[in-house]
């Protein structure tokens, strides 16, 4: 490895780790800006213009509030827990593609932290570490409460990674690569964006990231109503930060990695064009970079809108309960991804590659004759007095 | 017997209709597939919060922008000066007496000669002091006060107090300024049912 290679390197991954980082502190602010307008208010805009320095307000009142190790805890586990969560929820942004490449004098770097020919599998495994960081924390505190939650993560982790790897391997399968990158290249044509060839598997992908993250309607772990503070229920001050942060990181991680994997990562329609008008236009080198900082703002911004996709979420649909979780893990999600396998290994044979829409189709047109069947929920009549 | 309890039932489920005539039966009815699929009925509710957040927001920014709170808002407590700009407060003390926080005290002075123009009666309070961490502003003083005299104002909020010093408003604080005469500005509204109307003894 050349010099040269080695320092664009270190750039690019102290750019995405920066990046990563800001992007999870300003979730925070905008998460509390989103629950506020979607619920009519205006939300935080005392701290700074708009509100904006809220984010270091919070980071600081986190700091100064009393760091607190109850007395029965195992002191080193308690503190390992909040720490794995996390620096499993900073590893997974490495080997997403965040751009094509940048070329500088002769070499051409890709805009990656690396490119691991297993990327989807090392995310995958960086993300089920991160249900350790909660298992640590939850089991450390010695207490019932945290350790119900840390249980119904590591349960619900469990469920829903069956369903979200199966919902992948239909994709591996259409690409027949691990690579995050080639995952990308495959969908240079906006009508081959997998989200349009695998719609279901893109549903119960989503669904399962808002499991894994611990996201509502899945969050069950810090269920207020019934586990006092879930995992956390025993931690303050910045240990608590921490875990509280490593959530809006794992959230950007999710965004990204459903974007790349479905929404085309950094390419958009037309994208040939523009790059060929840049090269054409600023020349090799600079057209070139400038094409690719176009794709990654492109990525950018899907990415932003899976954020506000997940608060949106968040903020209108109610926590499921326990057994309704399990059910639609496992009774659900998992029968549905392993016939949306079936059917795009059967699409693949014929060479149709919009074959899984037949189960959308399906589903659709059964829940509405069910619906239609069904009998209707007559409206209780109310005695006139 | 069991046609009996039936019976009961009914009654009872009457009774609690009449009651809101807003209960409903619970349906355990099985849910239809598009139900168990969840998404027509996510869908249906990321509609809806989406509306709303465009809509109009309901915030009033509070220290920069203040709502009218109404004409019988209990605030700042004011000790009314008559039409002569006398002041009307007797020292009866019924006001500490009626005060279920016990935050008012006084003490009383007799007036002299040549202070007619000052105090309206013969007896005046020479200190009125009211601890503002005591009161809850339930307004009965101003209810027991025969003469007018205390009144919590409808426009004014006792500010936040940062020391321990601030908190006993004395006289200074609570009699009312000349040039600042306190209007309830709604004649309608009387303290109690058989007083005079504030505004009527304001000149
Ligand atoms: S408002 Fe109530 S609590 Fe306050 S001084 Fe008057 S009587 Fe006492
Ligand atoms: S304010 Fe009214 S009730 Fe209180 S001492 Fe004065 S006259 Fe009496």
């Amino acid at each position: 490895m050349d010099l040269t290679v080695l320092i664009i390197k270190s750039l690019v991954i102290l750019a995405i780790f920066g990046i990563t980082l800001l992007i999870a502190t300003y979730s925070t602010y905008a998460e509390r800006k989103v629950a506020a307008f979607l619920q009519d208010r205006i939300g935080p805009n005392r701290a700074g213009p708009l509100g904006l320095l809220q984010p270091i307000a919070d980071a600081g009142k986190m700091f100064f509030k009393e760091d607190f190790i109850p007395a029965q805890a195992s002191k080193w586990l308690f503190i390992l827990g909040p720490c794995l969560a996390m620096l499993t929820a900073l590893m997974s942004s490495a080997v997403i593609p965040f751009g094509d490449s940048i070329k500088y004098a002769s070499y051409d770097v890709p805009v990656q932290g690396l490119d691991v020919n297993v990327g989807i599998l090392y995310v995958f495994g960086v993300v089920s570490l991160g249900v350790y960081g909660i298992m640590i924390g939850g089991w450390a505190s010695n207490n019932k409460f945290s350790l119900l939650g840390a249980i119904r993560a590591a349960s619900q982790n469990i469920s829903y990674e069956v369903a979200l790897g199966l919902s992948i391997i239909a994709i591996l399968m259409m690409t027949g690569s691990l690579s995050l990158r080639h995952i990308v290249n495959e969908q240079a044509n906006v009508w081959e964006w997998n989200i349009f060839t695998q719609p279901l598997g893109f549903v119960i992908f989503l669904t399962c990231a808002f499991a894994e993250c611990n996201r509502t309607p899945f969050d069950l772990p810090e269920c207020e109503t019934e586990l006092v503070g879930g995992y956390h229920t025993e931690y303050s001050s910045m240990k608590l930060g921490l875990y509280l942060f490593s959530e809006y990181i794992n959230m950007f991680t999710s965004s990204a990695v459903i974007s790349t994997l479905y929404f085309g990562g950094f390419h958009y329609p037309f994208m040939t064009q523009v790059h060929d008008a840049l090269v054409g236009s600023l020349g090799d080198v600079a057209g070139h970079n400038v094409a690719t900082l176009i794709g990654t703002v492109v990525l950018f911004a899907k990415i932003f809108f899976f954020i506000f996709f997940f608060m949106w979420v968040r903020w209108t649909v109610p926590r499921f309960r326990y057994d309704q979780l399990m059910n639609l893990g496992w009774k659900s999600l998992i029968p549905l991804s392993i016939l949306n396998v079936i059917l795009t290994g059967a699409g693949l044979l014929y060479n149709i590659k919009y074959a899984t829409w037949a189960i959308v189709l399906v589903m659709v047109v059964l829940g509405a004759t069910n619906a239609i069947k069904a009998p209707r929920r007559k409206p209780v009549a109310v005695p006139q007095v | 017997m069991r046609a009996q309890t039936d019976q009961q039932k009914t009654e009872d489920s009457k009774h609690l209709t009449m009651l809101t005539n807003r209960s409903k039966q619970v349906s355990n009815k099985e849910m239809t597939l598009a139900e168990r699929m969840y998404l027509p009925a996510i869908l249906g509710g990321l509609a809806i919060t989406i509306r709303h957040f465009f809509m109009k927001k309901a915030t009033i920014q509070y220290p920069e922008v203040k709502r009218y709170l109404g004409p019988v808002f209990r605030g700042h407590h004011v000790l009314k000066r008559d039409e002569q700009g006398r002041e009307r407060c007797t020292a009866c003390g019924l006001c500490a007496v009626a005060c279920p926080a016990e935050a008012i005290s006084m003490v009383a002075a007799e007036r002299k000669k040549g202070e007619e123009t000052l105090y309206r009666e013969e007896k005046y309070a020479a200190v009125y002091e009211i601890n503002m961490l005591r009161c809850i502003f339930c307004g009965l003083c101003e209810e027991a006060c025969p003469k007018q005299a205390v009144y919590l104002r409808h426009d004014r909020m006792v500010p936040v107090v940062t020391s321990r010093d601030g908190v006993i408003y004395g006289k200074d604080k609570l009699v009312e300024k000349l040039d600042d005469r306190y209007v309830r500005n709604n004649p309608d509204v009387k303290a109690t049912p058989t007083e005079p109307t504030l505004s009527r003894s304001v000149a």
